[in-house]
């Protein structure tokens, strides 16, 4: 196996930005991870093919980097902040919400396999906590009785 | 910025003067002159360490022997927790941020720039997204800009995470595709920075700052805060306060004005106990503190820092140990593991704050945290990380004794342990519409 068409497209399409292909490893790992739902080790070797890299070299950033996936995750991931300032803000007791409206813990996937909820340090929204994200939106102040109402947007 | 939140385009950004400043340099000013103008006007870098933007210019290799290419790098990774102003100034004017690395890619004579922003940053990078091919196609941006001759070239560059990438060193670590540690120094940034090219690395708000500067004049600049070096900021208050949100102020607004005038107080039943003025690296500032002005000497004489200058509240009903185990258990987390001081002790700080919140603190604990807390935070560590998350720490021990003994002493958290803050208590809800500073409104979701 070896980079899809598609992705390969987007890939060639950000090696222009940079004198070295390897400056566009996490971009690309991030492009081929939109594609597949997470970086599997054919992945990364897909990935290391195009841009001369070793599988160790991508898995030191993959493992590093908090938004690259090594294992499957959800159609939709959640992100609760959990640093002071949401803290203070009661990012504890919106933690328990989420925990019980999705039925899984941090870390987990719902078993129908529609969100995988993890923690996130401070996402710049201080002054909209308790923040949490899902996908690329951003939601602050965030309730538990919101919750209902913003999951239902995702299937 | 737009009153209505959207996204200031081109023509928005030209009709408010926009690339004015950018036309006057490329048209009237040697590179060095800009370079000058910037060092004469005292900014100083709005990233949270307060270093003169014009003396970091300065010590880029100018001239035809240069090595080339040279590189302008803007930090847009905003992962300072309570830091929560870069956003703000990307989603709503992006193109003041272009203009801004223009200007510096220009007075540092570079080729091209890099912006270094979040995967979480969603929108801000829209806005810049479609700011760049607007400048682009308008000739702002790419080969000979504006007709001067000037070649400059700005990529945007998603970071995967974590925190450790705010260093600058990390962070061009991570551009180049490699682990994000730190990089020893020398050789400094703008001798051999990104792909070992003289670069020159600021902050998002550094940057934006610029524009103005080259626009209006030092003496402009200067008459906004004339006490206190010159200039505006952003400004933030976050917490349990009636109008949390970003407000542009002069430089050395007393504090007390940032959270009663703009930030509206504190909310009904809850007191101000103390806060922490610039992001997770800086000490708490107490209560009885806050007629401190908001610059970079002042908090210094307070025992604190400017920091990022977005404030974040400690009331009388969150545990201050708890808050200090947040953060603490933050840096641990995102310390890249490369010296062992902040690899090892962070864990071990965090692992004695704990128990003392969970009312395991043992007799000694205390002594052992300020141990930990003169031993991290003096140069013992191959980076600022672990000296930063002292700051909280050292001050708190100081600050909030009574509250760390009482924990021991009664083998519990006298506020209710870790589910303190929570959302029964109702967290802010104000929202401001408009306000009465370009950054004021906070608005909605998502």
């Amino acid at each position: 196996m070896s980079l899809r068409d598609v992705e390969l497209r987007e890939i060639e399409a950000i090696l222009g930005h940079y004198p070295d292909t390897r400056a566009a490893a996490a971009s690309a790992m991030q492009i081929v991870q939109r594609h597949r739902g997470w970086l599997s080790d054919q992945a990364l070797a897909d990935v290391g093919e195009r841009l001369g890299m070793t599988i160790a070299e991508l898995d030191s950033l993959a493992t590093f980097a908090n938004m690259l996936f090594r294992r499957p995750v959800g159609r939709h991931i959640v992100l609760l902040c959990d640093t002071f300032a949401c803290w203070s803000l009661g990012s504890v007791g919106l933690r328990e919400a989420v925990e019980a409206a999705l039925g899984v813990g941090m870390g987990e996937t719902t078993p129908d396999g529609r969100f995988t909820l993890l923690p996130i340090v401070c996402l710049g929204a201080c002054d909209r906590g308790p923040a949490m994200m899902v996908d690329a939106d951003l939601f602050g102040p965030v309730t538990a009785g919101d919750l209902g109402a913003i999951f239902e947007a995702y299937s | 910025m737009r009153a209505d939140g959207r996204p200031a385009l081109l023509d928005d950004f030209r009709a408010a003067g926009g690339y004015e400043g950018l036309k006057r340099a490329l048209g009237t000013m040697r590179p060095s002159e800009v370079m000058s103008l910037i060092a004469t006007s005292g900014l100083r870098g709005r990233g949270g360490g307060g270093y003169p933007t014009g003396r970091k210019w300065s010590t880029m290799p100018l001239g035809p022997d240069a090595p080339r290419p040279k590189y302008v790098v803007c930090n847009a990774d905003e992962m300072e927790p309570g830091s929560f102003k870069d956003r703000y100034l990307m989603e709503r004017n992006p193109h003041l941020l272009l203009e801004g690395m223009l200007l510096a890619g220009y007075a540092c004579e570079a080729d091209a720039g890099y912006i270094f922003i979040r995967d979480q940053y969603g929108a801000p990078w829209a806005s810049l997204e479609a700011a760049i091919a607007e400048a682009e196609a308008e000739g702002l941006l790419g080969r000979d800009v504006l007709g001067s001759g000037f070649d400059f070239r700005i990529d945007l560059h998603r970071s995967v995470g974590r925190y450790i990438c705010g260093e600058a060193s990390a962070m061009l670590n991570a551009l180049e595709g490699r682990r994000p540690n730190p990089r020893s120094r020398p050789p400094h940034m703008t001798g051999a920075g990104l792909f070992a090219r003289p670069t020159v690395v600021n902050s998002v708000e550094t940057l934006a700052a610029v524009p103005a500067i080259a626009r209006n004049g030092i003496e402009w600049w200067r008459a906004l805060a004339p006490a206190h070096g010159g200039g505006s900021k952003l400004f933030g208050i976050a917490g349990r306060v009636a109008r949390p949100g970003c407000y542009e102020l002069p430089m050395g607004t007393p504090l007390r004005d940032l959270i009663e005038a703009h930030g509206g107080g504190m909310l009904p039943g809850y007191r101000l106990r103390a806060l922490i003025p610039g992001g997770a690296s800086t000490s708490f500032v107490n209560a009885a503190d806050i007629d401190v002005p908001l610059d970079f000497d002042a908090l210094r004489v307070v025992g604190s820092r400017l920091g990022t200058g977005t404030v974040v509240t400690l009331d009388d009903a969150t545990c201050p140990v708890g808050m200090v185990l947040n953060l603490v258990r933050f840096f641990a987390q995102e310390s890249c593991g490369w010296c062992t001081p902040c690899r090892e002790g962070l864990q071990w700080t965090a692992a004695i704050l704990g128990r003392i919140e969970e009312g395991e603190g043992r007799p000694g604990d205390l002594e052992q945290l300020v141990e930990h807390a003169w031993v991290m935070g003096s140069d013992k560590t191959f980076c600022d990380l672990a000296p930063g998350a002292m700051q909280p720490l050292q001050s708190a021990l100081k600050l909030f004794a009574a509250d760390f003994e009482e924990h021991i002493a009664a083998r519990a958290c006298p506020y209710g342990g870790e589910a303190t803050g929570a959302l029964a208590d109702g967290g802010a809800t104000a929202a401001p519409a408009g306000g009465d500073a370009p950054g004021a409104d906070t608005g909605g979701s998502p």
